[in-house]
């Protein structure tokens, strides 16, 4: 039961925010140790245990290529790409961004689009500018809500849509996990084939929240924008 | 035959080519901690050619391992200014080159493909091309080697040294957290060896009855995303859930078809990342950046996907793994 400590170490140190690779490297001494192992079979165990999960890092290799694209203007393209849909409603707009982060994510693209790239700078002024174009002022209330389900389109996006890629970090965590510990083989491939009927229920329901997101909008800004004078005149 | 280890010295390599342009780029102001832990990583991926076949001793890359979470873990690393075109220049480009950017790119999960499904079967005189079990990761190598042929072709950029100081540019950005998933994975092999998945295994199936599958399923999903929840990452919880219910419960006991399980699984993990703040980068960052008055609004929006999401893995998992 004592070795259980190790997660403890992961959880508090997590919690508290310190440094991840230290956490990873105290918990990993505290179990090796606690598990009756030797210092110098725990440092063992760091070293093979590097050596069989190399898979994890070699996406690495194609940061040269996307770096390269990114420099003659890859970013700028794809935000062009979306900026095509300007047209659409707040909830229909999302559930686009939501199928493209998607499809990005599955093709192996999980930089093209994110957070600081692509939601801050380009999704949520369109998504806003939607319900603004329909609805007139957002409310505070409204816009917060906005914002973070354009920030959620983007998560589960990535989320659901990376492990369709074969050649993504987690599914390389599986293999090389799975391959080393049970002396097995398993086929990054068929991870992948697997995470496809997540990945369609993870657009259905959320494309489906995103579009409820309209509805929402309207009842709000409807009630809240019926009578402006008096908003105003509350407001002074 | 092309070996994997071949391509993971070339991984391993193109960090210490980079590593040495870290050593001498004097905009980097931690430039000499940031080299060591580049190059730290660069020598163990070639060191560990000869660890994975047992000729060389584990210790000394156990060593370099825990070296290179000092340097980065106590702040010794850095980043330069990264040499790269203006906004402005990359605007005209990309209305120059249009959607025509995207073909190197997609050339990689292309060629991954073709090699894990079409040349996995080729031979020629009788040895196969590509090793047998790492189709896919030759995969990934051959078609980011096309890809950026493809790419220098159609931008007529004749200097290998762009993309190697693009991705080097890359690499600082991303920093040590590119490290973590790889000592996450470890840090899965090293609670294996020490029984931890064996401990919460005993917890769980003492609580388990034996012979329902459907329990089983959901304690394992459930217990991914739970454990995904406390950690913040599903890499961490990953071997702790598959050591104590996945593999021994689902794919033993039950013949459960390994990749559905696993896969769904590492799924269900991915539920909880989508309602903890401990997976900060992704619901806590994003709500600063998008000026929220609620730093757990992401979370909200994600709660109810995330639910239902389980429920899906779940369900999924009953019907089709076994």
């Amino acid at each position: 039961m004592i070795v259980l400590l190790g997660v403890l170490v992961v959880v508090v140190g997590f919690a508290t925010k310190r440094n991840a690779l230290l956490v990873v490297g105290v918990a990993g001494i505290v179990t090796g140790l606690l598990g009756g192992l030797s210092p110098r079979e725990v440092l063992a165990a760091f070293g093979s245990g590097f050596a069989s999960s190399r898979a994890v890092t070699i996406f690495a290799i194609t940061l040269p290529v996307i770096g390269l694209l990114e420099r003659y203007g890859l970013q700028e393209q794809a935000r062009r790409l979306i900026a095509r849909f300007a047209k659409l409603t707040t909830g229909r707009f999302l559930a686009l961004y939501l199928g493209m982060r998607q499809v990005g994510a599955a093709v192996g693209l999980t930089h093209v689009f994110g957070h600081a790239q692509t939601v801050r700078p380009l999704a949520v002024p369109m998504a806003e500018g939607a319900a603004e174009r329909k609805h007139g002022r957002l409310t505070e209330k409204s816009r917060e809500k906005v914002r973070s389900f354009s920030a959620s389109a983007d998560n589960v996006g990535l989320f659901f849509g990376e492990d369709v890629f074969l050649a993504v970090g987690s599914i390389l965590l599986i293999t090389s996990f799975v391959n080393t510990t049970y002396n097995t083989h398993l086929e990054p491939l068929h991870l992948a084939l697997w995470a496809i009927p997540t990945a369609l229920c993870a657009l259905a329901v959320h494309g489906w929240r995103l579009l409820r997101l309209d509805r929402y909008l309207e009842r709000e800004l409807v009630a809240a924008n019926i009578e402006p004078v008096a908003v105003e005149g509350a407001a002074k | 035959m092309i070996k994997a280890e071949w391509f993971y010295w070339l991984v391993g390599l193109s960090f210490l080519v980079m590593a040495s342009q870290m050593l001498t780029d004097r905009s980097n102001p931690k430039r000499f901690g940031t080299a060591a832990f580049w190059g730290l990583l660069g020598a163990g991926f070639v060191y560990s050619t000869w660890v994975v076949e047992k000729k060389a001793p584990a210790e000394p890359l156990g060593a370099a391992v825990l070296l290179m979470i000092v340097l980065a873990g106590f702040g010794f690393t850095g980043r330069g200014t990264p040499r790269t075109t203006t906004p402005g220049q990359r605007e005209a480009s990309a209305l120059k080159l249009g959607n025509r950017l995207f073909v190197p790119a997609l050339a990689i999960p292309v060629v991954a493909l073709l090699c894990a499904v079409v040349v996995k079967k080729l031979s020629i005189g009788g040895e196969p091309i590509l090793q047998e079990g790492s189709e896919t990761i030759l995969g990934l190598g051959i078609g980011a080697v096309v890809a950026l042929v493809v790419g220098m072709i159609m931008l007529r950029e004749k200097r290998i040294a762009v993309p190697v100081q693009a991705g080097r540019s890359m690499l600082e950005a991303m920093g040590w957290a590119m490290l973590l998933p790889q000592l996450l994975a470890t840090l899965g092999t090293i609670f294996q060896l020490s029984g931890v998945g064996t401990q919460v295994g005993k917890v769980t199936t003492s609580i388990l009855p034996k012979d329902s599958l459907y329990v089983a399923v959901i304690v394992y999903c459930v217990g991914m995303a739970l454990f995904t929840v406390i950690m913040g990452n599903a890499f961490a919880a990953f071997p702790v859930m598959t050591a104590a219910v996945g593999w021994p419960v689902l794919i033993e006991h039950f013949h459960g078809s390994a990749p559905a399980v696993l896969a769904i699984g590492m799924l269900a993990g991915f539920c909880g990342t989508l309602v903890t703040p401990m997976a900060a980068n992704f619901n806590i960052v994003p709500a600063a950046l998008l000026e929220l008055k609620d730093q757990y609004g992401p979370i909200k929006a994600q709660l109810p996907t995330a639910g239902i999401l389980l429920g899906c893995n779940i369900v999924v998992m009953a019907l089709f793994a076994f």
